[in-house]
């Protein structure tokens, strides 16, 4: 087994305050203000939520999408120390800061649009508590993964702050948060998945399946790899970085098995189902399917020969058409073939909007914040700023 | 580099066994709830019924619900649909002349719209924090507001849009209808029933409402027989009617493992309004799905053992390779 030499990570240095900070400042402001209106006067001024769409984009893409596309630290370090695959060691660090951030503010989004929030607690109460309700396992996992994610990155600020003793003590245990920082995604991303299934009928049969949490445990691993790829191309050209292609090609290789994985399983169980002549039925659920189904199956045509694997720009591309193919998974499962009967619609609010951008600028402030002042990108490849 | 192989077998494995461990637990797979054999509820007549709405009027004033106007002159309680403060409704369904009752050509019926009381109720599988419950003796689906979180999981979950939500207020809960269940205890029973004039709303054990609805349905058309109001098995307030033409169903009786709100109707059901629903509920797949995969925890459990297993390995392995200990996340 070779093994590529790699410098240890170091702080990126320069200014905290630079147009992209202040630009995302200003959108986390604005949506503080907006979430102010909220807790003072409920749901209603500031979404376009009703009863037939109970869940808008701050569950369906704060939760649901983000915490899916935040699982580039779940994939990476699933290669790195579950396969043995220690090469992709630099990828470790910045994946799971995304991931980090990602699902941090995954979880504050949920507290956002709970009608009870003060009530959150009850979900951990042991008379409370109702371990039929999918809901209940993906927030318990939610939960834990948060508390386990900021323990594989402490040692990060162990570095920062000198505390070279602690973390060694950590390290001798990090296996265990390691391995839970496997399984615990792995539980709630398929659960997500699962939430639908409660809604039985009401739910298109396209998206209708006792294998949601195989669907969307699949799409999450894909998603992991994809965001991975597209943040070390967006980075490589921002920060004039050299691109990690001895890195990306294999790991978009990995990324291409899980594909094919998930496309066998999902057009084997729309077909075996016979939900498949739904899907050539003029309607917007069988175009949002194909539109769907495209994103899957255009990164076969686009990477699938290893010198197309070689291009930047191709896994660059593929990257984000994975990304977007299993975000559309999601809003298609969760609002567009979601139908509660007639009279209801919903499209979301300026003020809703806001919050998810806020709460997207949030993340990279942090994610800026940190690299600029924390060790999480690799030494050799970094820009002078 | 064997070594390796087997590993990545091992947990790809368990990987998937957790992906698919739908096919994986049988023993697991929970059927579809039965109503409990004192399961309480409601029969509606939509061939009774006269769409007075003194059933709309006396929910709303049993439950202090507020009223709601869909009108300019914000005189007369009139809301469109059930909401979070509106609990029952009577909706219409019109065709063509309306020339006829209970007809679907050129006719028009009524349907009553309220919780269905689920054998199997969603709204109870999904609900996080068992706010939402169901009594094992009444079955009565109930509510808490002061465990309730409102994630409005029951609102998503419930194939009938039963529950909702209060948005205009920051402290919104879940309004539905309990069957009255907090004015039983002084000799009560559900507001709808009690003042409904013609019997079309009729409360009772839904074992003896299935029986009368099965009754009526047997009868001819136009057939003189006498129809129970208020309680069935109560004080007798019946009176002498024609029988209506019923199409052969008794909806709600097997509808998701069957409801303890049952409907009799002229006029398609789907078309008053009602789902179409498959005998078993979704309620027990999604629960079977979910204790296939986390019964005991075992899976969980078995895969993070191969999941330390391989990442001590790694970690160890990697260290020596760097020759450094220090190189972790
Ligand atoms: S009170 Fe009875 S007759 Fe009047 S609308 Fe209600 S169910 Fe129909
Ligand atoms: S009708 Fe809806 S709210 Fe009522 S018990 Fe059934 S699932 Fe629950
Ligand atoms: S809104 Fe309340 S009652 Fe409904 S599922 Fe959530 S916690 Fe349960």
């Amino acid at each position: 087994m070779t093994r590529h030499e790699h410098a240890a990570p170091a702080s990126l240095g320069g200014n905290l305050l630079n147009p992209a900070t202040i630009v995302c400042a200003v959108l986390a402001a604005v949506m503080l203000a907006i979430l102010l209106v909220r807790f003072i006067y409920g749901l209603g001024l500031v979404t376009n939520l009703n009863d037939g769409y109970p869940w808008g984009i701050w569950i369906v893409f704060d939760v649901v999408i983000g915490s899916a596309l935040a699982c580039g630290g779940f994939s990476v370090a699933m290669l790195v120390y579950i396969f043995n695959r220690g090469e992709y060691h630099p990828l470790v660090r910045p994946a799971l800061l995304a991931s980090l951030f990602g699902y941090t503010l995954a979880g504050a989004g949920v507290i956002m649009d709970l009608g009870r929030w003060w009530n959150t607690w009850h979900i951990f109460w042991p008379g409370y508590a109702n371990p039929n309700s999918v809901m209940f396992e993906v927030a318990v996992c939610i939960s834990l993964y948060i508390v386990v994610m900021w323990i594989e990155f402490s040692p990060t600020f162990m570095e920062k702050f000198g505390k070279a003793e602690a973390k060694r003590k950590l390290n001798k245990v990090m296996f265990i948060f390691i391995a839970l920082g496997t399984v615990l995604p792995m539980m709630h991303q398929s659960s997500l998945g699962t939430m639908l299934v409660v809604m039985g009928v009401q739910i298109h049969p396209l998206w209708r399946t006792p294998l949601e949490p195989a669907l969307y445990l699949l799409t999450a691993i894909t998603m992991g790899y994809a965001v991975v790829l597209f943040e070390s191309c967006l980075a490589s050209s921002a920060l004039t970085r050299k691109i990690e292609m001895h890195l990306l090609t294999p790991l978009s290789k990995v990324m291409l098995g899980f594909l094919v994985a998930y496309l066998l399983v999902r057009l084997g169980d729309v077909a075996v189902r016979g939900a498949l002549p739904l899907a050539f039925v003029p309607s917007l659920e069988a175009a949002m399917f194909w539109l769907e189904t495209t994103c899957f199956m255009a990164p076969l045509f686009l990477i699938g020969r290893e010198s197309q694997r070689r291009n930047p720009g191709r896994l660059f591309l593929a990257g984000i058409l994975l990304m977007l193919g299993g975000a559309l998974l999601r809003i298609d499962g969760f609002l567009i073939g979601y139908e509660t009967g007639d009279g209801f619609n919903y499209f979301p609010a300026l003020p809703e909007i806001l919050v998810t951008v806020g709460l997207f600028s949030l993340e990279v402030i942090g994610y800026i914040v940190v690299t600029r002042r924390f060790p999480v990108l690799p030494r050799d490849v970094q820009a002078v700023h | 580099m064997t070594n390796r192989r087997d590993f990545l077998k091992d947990c790809l494995a368990g990987g998937t066994a957790l992906a698919t461990g739908t096919a994986a637990g049988p023993a697991c797979a929970r059927e579809t709830r039965a109503r409990p054999p004192e399961a309480l509820g409601l029969l509606y007549d939509a061939t009774l019924c006269i769409g007075c709405k003194a059933c709309v009027a006396a929910c709303k004033q049993a439950n202090d619900n507020p009223p709601e106007f869909s009108t300019v002159d914000h005189i007369w309680d009139t809301p469109l649909d059930t909401s979070a403060y509106t609990f029952n409704i009577i909706k219409v369904y019109r065709n063509g002349t309306m020339d006829h009752k209970d007809e679907e050509e050129n006719g028009y019926s009524f349907m009553k719209i309220s919780c269905m009381h689920c054998a199997d109720p969603s709204c109870v599988s999904a609900c996080p924090v068992s706010a939402m419950t169901k009594n094992p003796v009444t079955g009565v689906v109930g509510y808490d507001p002061d465990i309730c979180i409102g994630c409005r999981y029951c609102v998503a979950a419930c194939p009938f849009g039963i529950p909702k939500y209060q948005y205009d207020s920051p402290t919104g809960k879940i309004g539905k209808c309990e069957l009255c269940r907090h004015r039983t205890k002084d000799g009560h029973y559900p507001a709808c029933a009690e003042v409904c004039p013609t019997g079309a709303t009729l409360y009772g054990r839904t074992s003896d409402l299935l029986l009368e609805a099965k009754r009526r349905i047997a009868l001819k058309p136009g057939t003189i027989t006498r129809f129970p109001r208020g309680r069935l098995g109560g004080p007798d307030q019946s009176w002498e009617g024609a029988a209506g033409k019923y199409l052969p169903h008794v909806y709600g009786e097997k509808e998701y493992g069957g409801t303890q709100v049952l409907k009799l109707s002229g006029v398609n059901f789907q078309k008053v309004g009602l789902p179409d629903l498959p005998e078993d509920a979704a309620a027990a797949l999604s629960e079977s799905i979910q204790h296939s995969l986390y019964s005991n925890l075992a899976m969980p459990f078995a895969v993070l053992g191969v999941m330390a297993f391989a990442a001590r390995r790694s970690v160890v392995k990697q260290s020596e390779d760097e020759g450094k200990e220090e190189d972790q996340p």
